[in-house]
């Protein structure tokens, strides 16, 4: 297998996307099966750094290569941060690999996910050539949305070099409340309500087990306190520590409850939905899954000698399509829909098919 | 030719509902930019998604060009006719076809008009997000088609930000279906690339949009200043607090007069600018903000702030704002609505720069921003019974463009490109960007049959000429008021 291409220069990178006649670029290798097919890799790791940030505009810059872990790092110096929570970020997640992925965390239910906070992006197409689409000011609605398409294209409509978001001040202070649920039906219930709530929870996820959900309040400490009692009212349950809570937001954040070397999947779903899938996965031999941002997702993880056959099966019967992130099974499991205009949009950014396809 | 054009589109309407008598065309040959007019073929009233995807497998099939049209409030001459093309007219297909609290989406069809989702969903205590000033009239499809805007896009983005489904016809007949009920999306976002098309990739059928909970509580101040400078500095305190407030809004000299006239709403006296913040969530999360806010206002040194009591004392003041477009119609007998966007550091600058600009040309020029995005909308005045007086607004309206795009923003923040700016589109991008976007809207419309002449220069239909008639002007097949 040729070593993957590492473009040190922006000028380079479009050089590497024309140096072979089948590349793909890569991040820091968190989600290992979306890369998993045959082309010269092209690393962005040496193309990193933030290259514009201005607090007071809500907007960064950054080159996609650039560890996400970096991003939030200065944008916590200045009171910042993303809010849709992005994933694997201590893992080593870089920004490019997020977008093209198109995942959030928990944090997604609030404001919107990363589609909602990306503004712009330097890219190259199939030819080559690098272009800017969107830009770099918080609002605009010039030209077609090519940025929101990037996101989940999974780099095979173009290379992602570098990306603008908008991004939000970081609230005062945040308030997690732990409260059991018996049963999916029950937590699907909690999950609607919560998430629809006068409240407006930063984040509402079912714990990996089932057995809890996490409800998280963010603004300013006092009225944290307050709305919590109302909340312990409706539901019993504790306040954790923020501490407490730390650690079970970054667990999910960093899928610390998957197994590590089996397969992981994103499915986007409703919490309506949630009770018909987990009877679904109880059938499934060590089935785990942590259904996220108000119901709007569930990440699920087999281990790794179970077939992915019995999941693609139970996904299709429920109409839900899911993403494989890591581990041996499809690209695509359930049901995804297929569209000609999908593959003339290919033809218009990457006429040479130098990327693979989303069927490849 | 146009006899056996309108012959065969007879076959897929009754008569009553495919219009082409010169008396009913009028009322279609321009929409919310005034200053064009172009006559159609015909209109075309389809009821039925049905309809509208076999009137579009019609076009596609004889070439005819189509121009997909809601309540025809685009300020970019989004909808301008198309000569010789027909007006598709979505409003007959306004049927919400399901609210589900559970999941907080509505799925409505594209004539379904933008403040009519909100009004069904507050019995769940739910709403809409996007308020565009039209929003009592303008539609979804429309809405969709130019990623309509509003007063709250720093908070919760554009429509784009709000769409989570959508079923659409394209260009060349074929039917696809993006996204669902889901918040989440697996694989490419089509829903994203699809909104703010501007039409030119078909014509949306069926949207599903994501509801969010009601705001349970608001804190809404008006302050007014002595100057322009002092009502953005209070902007930059209020962003550099680490508050995030729903909407941030200001009212220049002129907006505000016209704002008086129209709805009478009244300002404290002696400003030149007002400001309008207003915080909105739990009713513990704004108490608790409200003092802080109302202490940054008090330190920005305004003539007055008002808070609002109470939400009659709010509903004014927002009735105000979003009446300040069309109430200068008031003070003018025409005017245009620009919009552009710079990064928020520079508002004060652009508007020192627009009101010389103004100075120099001898146009009349007030303006209305969203100033918490750097999105200003300046309102150019002018008589065009007057010689000459149309072009020299574009021409100032030209220069804020340019303006924009040298201080980093861009030419359009909500209103699109349209008819109306896009000999502007290739400030933003270069040549091999301008030939990206082409391809890409070649991709879903090959023939260039979709809403053509928006969006990119060029011969398709009638834009701003430089000067002089237009070529379809001096034919008489294309008119300005």
């Amino acid at each position: 297998m040729t070593p993957p291409l590492q473009p040190a220069s922006l000028g380079e990178l479009t050089e590497a996307v024309r140096s072979a006649p089948r590349v793909l670029a890569t991040g820091a290798g968190t989600k290992l099966r979306l890369s998993a097919v045959d082309a010269v890799k092209i690393s962005l790791a040496r193309l990193t750094g933030v290259t514009e940030y201005e607090p007071s505009e809500f907007t960064i810059t950054a080159l996609a290569g650039t560890p996400v872990r970096e991003i939030a790092a200065t944008l916590a110096q200045r009171g910042q941060f993303l809010p849709f929570d992005p994933l694997l970020v201590e893992a080593g997640a870089t920004l490019g690999g997020t977008v093209a992925s198109g995942l959030s965390g928990p944090g997604r239910l609030r404001f919107g996910g990363l589609r909602d906070f990306i503004l712009g992006v330097r890219f190259v197409d199939g030819a080559g050539r690098l272009l800017r689409a969107g830009g770099k000011v918080v609002k605009n609605a010039a030209g077609f949305d090519l940025p929101k398409f990037f996101v989940g294209s999974l780099g095979r409509f173009g290379v992602l070099a570098e990306i603008t978001f908008k991004v939000f001040p970081r609230p005062a202070s945040t308030l997690t409340l732990q409260l059991p649920v018996a049963g999916a039906e029950a937590a699907a219930q909690l999950i609607i309500e919560a998430s629809g709530a006068r409240w407006e929870p930063a984040a509402v996820d079912l714990l990996t087990g089932g057995k809890a959900v996490c409800l998280r309040l963010a603004g300013p400490a006092s009225a944290l306190l307050e709305m919590s009692r109302e909340i312990f009212a409706r539901w019993p349950g504790a306040a954790l520590s923020d501490t407490d809570a730390e650690t079970i937001w970054s667990g999910l954040r960093e899928f610390r409850w998957a197994y590590a070397d089996g397969l992981l999947a994103k499915v986007a779903l409703t919490p309506a939905a949630w009770p018909a899938l987990e009877r679904g996965l109880g059938l499934l031999d060590g089935a785990r899954a942590h259904l996220s941002a108000g119901g709007s997702q569930a990440f699920i993880s087999l281990p790794s000698a179970a077939p992915s056959g019995p999941l693609d099966e139970s996904l299709r019967g429920l109409g839900l399509v899911a993403v494989t992130l890591r581990g041996n099974a499809p690209l695509w499991l359930g049901a995804r829909p297929r569209s000609k205009i999908a593959l003339a949009v290919k033809e218009a950014l990457d006429p040479e098919r130098r990327f693979p396809g989303l069927d490849d | 030719m146009s006899a056996t054009v309108l012959q065969r589109l007879a076959s897929l309407l009754p008569p009553e509902r495919l219009l082409s008598q010169p008396e009913q065309l009028g009322a279609y040959e321009s929409d919310g930019l005034t200053a064009y007019r172009v006559r159609p073929l015909a209109i075309a009233i389809p009821e039925t998604t049905d309809e509208v995807i076999a009137l579009v497998r019609h076009c596609h099939a004889e070439r005819l060009a189509f121009v997909a049209r809601g309540s025809g409030t685009s300020l970019s001459g989004g909808s301008l006719p198309v000569a010789g093309g027909i007006v598709i007219a979505l409003n007959r297909l306004n049927r919400i076809l399901r609210l589900d609290p559970a999941a907080r989406v509505a799925v409505v069809e594209a004539g379904v008009v933008n403040a009519q989702v909100s009004l069904e969903a507050a019995p769940y205590g739910l709403r809409y997000a996007p308020d565009p000033s039209s929003q009592p009239i303008c539609t979804i499809g429309g809405n969709v088609a130019f990623n309509a805007g509003g007063a709250h896009c720093l908070k919760y983005g554009m429509t784009s930000n709000h769409v989570l489904g959508i079923k659409a016809v394209l260009a060349t007949g074929e039917v696809a279906e993006w996204g669902g009920v889901s918040r989440e999306n697996i694989g490419p976002d089509w829903c994203g690339l699809f909104t703010g098309s501007e039409g030119l990739f078909g014509i949306a059928l069926e949207i599903t949009l994501q509801l969010l909970p009601k705001a349970e509580c608001f804190h809404t101040v008006l302050a007014g200043y002595r100057t322009l400078e002092q009502a953005g500095d209070a902007v930059s305190a209020v962003i550099a607090s680490g508050l995030l407030p729903g909407a941030i809004e200001i009212m220049d000299a002129l907006a505000l007069q016209a704002a008086q006239a129209a709805v009478h709403a009244e300002y404290p006296p002696g400003c030149e600018a007002v400001l309008i913040v207003e915080l909105e969530g739990p009713r513990e999360v704004v108490a608790a903000e409200r003092a802080r806010l109302d202490e940054i206002i008090a330190a920005s040194r305004p003539i007055e702030a008002r808070p609002a009591r109470d939400a009659e004392e709010r509903a004014a003041i927002w009735k105000g704002r979003k009446s300040a477009f069309s109430a200068v119609g008031r003070l003018s007998p025409d005017f245009i609505v620009q919009d552009g966007v710079v990064p928020r550091r520079r508002l004060g600058e652009a508007l020192r720069r627009i009101h010389q600009m103004a100075a120099e040309a001898g146009i009349r020029c007030g303006n209305v921003f969203h100033a918490g995005d750097g999105n200003l909308h300046p309102l150019i005045l002018f008589d065009g019974r007057e010689a000459g007086a149309l072009p020299r607004a574009e021409a100032l309206a030209g220069r804020i463009l340019r303006m924009c795009v040298e201080m980093g923003g861009s030419i359009t923040g909500e209103h699109g490109v349209g008819v109306e700016k896009r000999d502007y589109l290739a400030l933003m991008f270069n040549a091999e960007e301008m030939d990206c976007l082409k391809r890409v809207r070649a991709a879903f419309d090959p023939l260039g049959i979709a809403n053509p002449g928006k969006m990119f220069p060029g011969a398709e239909s009638p834009g701003p000429p430089p000067g002089g008639l237009h070529p379809l002007e001096k034919a008489g097949r294309l008119s300005r008021v």
